[in-house]
């Protein structure tokens, strides 16, 4: 969920800075990786405990035992394994021979904020070369041993051969290795992508066993600090809104119950970083606490947003859609040729808010003490959250540690440090180490929403059946709103997330914006913008085909024109393209072609389905990935919606993971399924009207798909996230088959077909 | 609080707790048995799935107090020795878990499930699995594992 928005909000530096910090976390990575053989001091002949460090990212022991580094936070994408697989791979090392460990926050490591989908496509590179690196110096060290020529040794699995047969294993070489000079990067080579032993290849996450068997450690899972208390927080219901008083008598008398104190509210704006405030209430275990807090009195003062009514705020924004808007993109003349159009096909579309609701509610265990401050966090952004932590406690950022553990879900939810520093601020007042749970009523009560957006389509196709004009308004409150009462208006970043970067080749274009007020925290959910509008876009296409007459992917591959990069600074100044120059990533229309014709023929599309059966179909770009998808749904006399079906034709260049790309297409699908089917966040009087999973709905296995067919594109272009791509075309495919099923348009989500 | 012996895992515990404790905080503060998670406290999301004499629980909505001396097994207790247990293998064999912090509790629902009906149809697996989320949507797997799972038990 990176944007340009994201630091700039969370540290206040501007969009430029963020581009900047962004290109120099790379290349802080190559610094990381920059190689130094200052481990020669501690050599030590035939010592089995030498370790060789030539990067941050990879040692080597003396035994043959290679550590990597993991630096991006696991939550569930199987990055932990993906990038220590591509090092391992370069470097010719035996996977079974790896140990992964992962990272602390720190800037030496380069970029760590897990979100954006960008994990690999940042790193998959310079790691190679920190491995391919590696290979070099120890085929360097053996053909010194052996008193030959460098090209007549080989790495592989672990040894290095020499053409006459005879090898020295990598444990042998370390010292020796350790010994060399750093070879110019310049004769450094990589694999060929045929003699990947690893990328590319099915693999297993290194945490497979430990999750499995109960061990694996998450935010709360970590009990190695003796005399550790347990918070809980009361927190106003209007987020941002102060305290008046509270009575703590009843809850002092819960047993176990050690003390009850405030913590300052935010005010308004709530920001990216700060925690909320409210009543801490700390205890000997987790159940004292939550009992102290149901027994707390606590009256709430009431904030700006107290008036916020979430039913009347989106009937609002849908009213201002249909109004002429602030505009964003303008090809041609949108309302001449709207006036002159045969057919006009005009829609509403309404997303709510939307929680995230990981599995794992935030939590942390915090020590803070003698002016230093080590946590242990499901973090996205370990170091952002150190940042947080400095600033709050008043700390050299040197004197906070961030431990990071995996993340049970995360979704976006954790790029925010709010909970972290609620833990460290509560360890301080206490004086001993602190872990703060969040219920689930907290989390669903207290997010950083998924913002509402409401969206208005008008389309007009001529006399020869020709789409001549596109108009797309989108109204929504950007994120920056949190941060900034100021902001108002969506980002170019945002509005590139499936607005201003239409790709058809329509003459005639024009998208706008209102402004909307946040009025309660927003955040990124999983692919962010794109949710919103691949939903009424991939709607509105649909509606089209209909109107035209013609097959919904034929009308989508018609609409496409010819092959061809897409010039979108020429179409729009406000363009974004994840962060990425179009020279390096470049939107090709031949690529999003391939993937939908390729998903036309898996899909078997057009096949003879029953009643009440239907396939819909939409195709999507995000995060630099094309995807097309293809959905299947029934609709039983209750109706009931199943998916038995869905098909995903993925171009993510190199799939370096398959195994994981696949895995985070079929929970995409179900993450999917469970927004667009089951959930809406609502709010009356400020405060959240949901609690917990009885009445905020998501889905469980009979919602989800049945069978989730992913299709990977081959190739050996540079490899693009697969986090949040797979969410946003899903959802307008689903709708889509629903109306093929029912003849009814899904124009509101959740699903509603009563 | 109160004194309660409980056999965990086969082994005897005593914890000391106030008696309306939810089974699922004694196993995570008392035992530090933190396989077991927690997900919404309220018999919702099956994250805290732990069985009872074999029957699957809610660990977060049973009260310490009503265990007497059924025997109490969590995600640490089913593999043996030397092995994990014929269904966590089944999850590794095909690779189920993504963020895995709702796995051990859908783990203890198979195994129950299994217990019960070693060949399970896909309405069976829906119903016995209902109670518990994945919001990584890991559901395909879980019902392939679950239908694998007993050809890979060895008995
Ligand atoms: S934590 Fe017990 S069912 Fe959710
Ligand atoms: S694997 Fe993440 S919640 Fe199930």
């Amino acid at each position: 969920m990176k944007t340009a928005l994201n630091e700039s909000t969370i540290f206040k530096v501007s969009r430029r800075d963020f581009l900047k910090s962004t290109s120099m976390s790379v290349s802080g990575l190559l610094l990381g990786i920059s190689f130094s053989c200052s481990d020669t001091t501690k050599k030590l002949t035939g010592n089995p405990d030498f370790v060789f460090t030539p990067s941050l990212f990879i040692s080597l022991n003396g035994n043959g035992d290679v550590t990597l580094i993991a630096h991006r936070s696991e939550m569930g994408t199987g990055i932990r394994t993906s990038l220590p697989l591509v090092m391992a791979d370069e470097m010719e090392a035996d996977w079974n021979r790896v140990k992964v460990v992962q990272a602390v926050a720190d800037e030496k490591y380069g970029d760590q904020n897990t979100d954006g989908s960008y994990s690999v496509r940042m790193f998959f590179t310079p790691l190679r070369k920190a491995g391919a690196t590696v290979r070099l110096l120890l085929e360097q060290a053996a053909a010194k041993e052996w008193g030959v020529d460098v090209s007549e040794c080989k790495a592989q699995n672990h040894e290095v051969v020499h053409s006459s047969g005879k090898s020295l294993g990598f444990g042998y070489l370390a010292e020796k290795a350790a010994a060399l000079p750093i070879p110019a990067e310049s004769s450094v080579t990589l694999k060929s992508p045929k003699d990947f032993k690893y990328i590319a290849k099915q693999s297993s996450i290194v945490d497979l066993k430990d999750i499995v068997t109960g061990k694996a450690k998450f935010g709360l899972d970590n009990n190695h600090l003796p005399n550790t208390k347990i918070a809980v927080i009361k927190r106003n219901p209007e987020p941002g809104a102060g305290l008046k008083s509270f009575v703590a008598d009843k809850a002092m008398e819960v047993p176990g119950v050690l003390k009850i104190f405030t913590l300052d509210p935010p005010g308004f704006p709530t920001t990216l970083n700060k925690p909320l405030g409210g009543v801490v209430v700390v205890a000997e275990n987790t159940w004292a606490a939550l009992q102290g807090r149901k027994a707390l009195e606590v009256t709430w003062n009431k904030g700006i947003n107290a008036d916020y009514d979430s039913h009347t705020y989106n009937s609002d924004m849908l009213r201002r859609a249909k109004t002429k808007g602030k505009v964003r993109r303008e090809n041609g003349q949108v309302d001449s040729a709207l006036k002159n159009a045969k057919k006009v096909i005009e829609a509403d579309y309404m997303v709510p808010l939307l929680s995230h609701t990981p599995m794992e509610t935030p939590c942390a265990l915090a020590h803070v003490h003698d002016n230093v401050c080590e946590v242990w966090a499901p973090v996205q952004d370990p170091q952002g959250a150190r940042k947080s932590l400095a600033e709050a406690l008043k700390l050299d950022i040197k004197a906070v540690t961030v431990n990071v553990t995996l993340l049970g879900g995360a979704f976006g939810r954790k790029s925010k440090p709010d909970f972290v520093v609620e833990a460290a601020l509560i360890s301080r007042t206490m004086g001993t180490p602190v872990k703060i749970l969040w219920t689930r009523e907290d989390d669903i009560q207290h997010d950083f929403y998924h913002f509402p957006a409401a969206q208005h389509l008008k389309v007009g196709i001529d006399e020869n059946n020709k789409v001549t004009s596109w108009l797309h308004r989108s109204v929504f409150p950007p994120i920056d709103g949190t941060s900034d009462s100021k902001a108002k208006e969506a980002s170019g970043a945002e509005l590139s997330m499936g607005m201003i970067d239409m790709p058809f080749a329509i003459e005639n274009v024009c998208c706008e914006t209102q402004e909307a007020t946040v009025k309660t925290r927003i955040g990124w959910l999983r692919s962010v913008a794109n949710i919103h509008h691949a939903y009424a876009v991939g709607c509105t296409l649909d509606e089209v085909a209909q109107a035209r007459g013609v097959d919904p992917i034929q009308n989508a591959l018609d609409l496409l024109g010819s092959d061809r990069s897409i010039e979108f600074n020429s179409l729009t100044t406000e363009f974004w393209n994840y962060g990425e120059k179009l020279e390096d990533f470049p939107w090709s229309t031949a690529r999003f072609r391939k993937v939908i014709e390729t998903a036309r023929e898996k899909s078997n599309w057009g096949k003879n389905l029953p009643k009440g059966s239907g396939q819909g179909f939409a195709a999507h770009r995000s995060f630099l990935t094309y995807v097309a998808c293809v959905v299947e749904v029934t609709v039983d006399a209750n109706n009931k919606i199943r998916i038995p079906k869905v098909d995903y034709v993925v171009d993510c260049g190199t799939p370096v993971n398959p195994e994981r790309i696949k895995a985070q297409f079929e929970g995409g699908a179900a993450f999917a399924a469970s927004l667009a089917l089951k959930s809406e966040i609502t709010v009356t009087g400020g405060a959240v009207q949901q609690s917990n999973f009885h009445n905020y709905l998501v889905g469980r296995m009979s919602d989800s798909p049945y069978e989730t067919a992913v299709h990977i594109m081959e190739s050996n272009d540079k490899p693009t996230g697969v986090g949040e791509p797979p969410v946003p075309p899903f959802i307008p495919a689903l709708c889509n088959a629903i109306f093929a099923a029912t003849g009814k348009r899904i124009r509101q989500l959740p699903v509603r077909l009563t | 609080m109160a004194t309660y012996q409980l056999v965990v895992n086969g082994e005897n515990r005593e914890v000391e707790a106030v008696p309306n404790t939810p089974l699922l905080w004694v196993l995570r503060d008392n035992l530090s048995l933190t396989g077991t998670k927690f997900g919404c406290g309220m018999a919702q999301c099956g994250a805290c799935t732990v069985h009872l004499d074999g029957t699957p629980v809610r660990s977060c909505s049973t009260p310490v107090s009503t265990i007497g001396n059924k025997k109490v097994t969590t995600i640490e207790g089913i593999a043996s020795a030397d092995k994990v247990h014929p269904v966590q293998q089944a999850w590794m064999d095909e690779n189920v878990p993504q963020c895995g912090y709702c796995q051990a509790g859908q783990i203890m629902s198979a195994v129950a499930l299994l217990a019960k009906n070693p060949a399970p149809n896909d309405q069976d697996i829906e119903t016995a699995m209902s109670g518990n989320i994945c919001r990584c949507g890991t559901y395909e797997r879980i019902r392939k594992a679950i239908k694998r799972a007993p050809n890979t038990t060895a008995k």
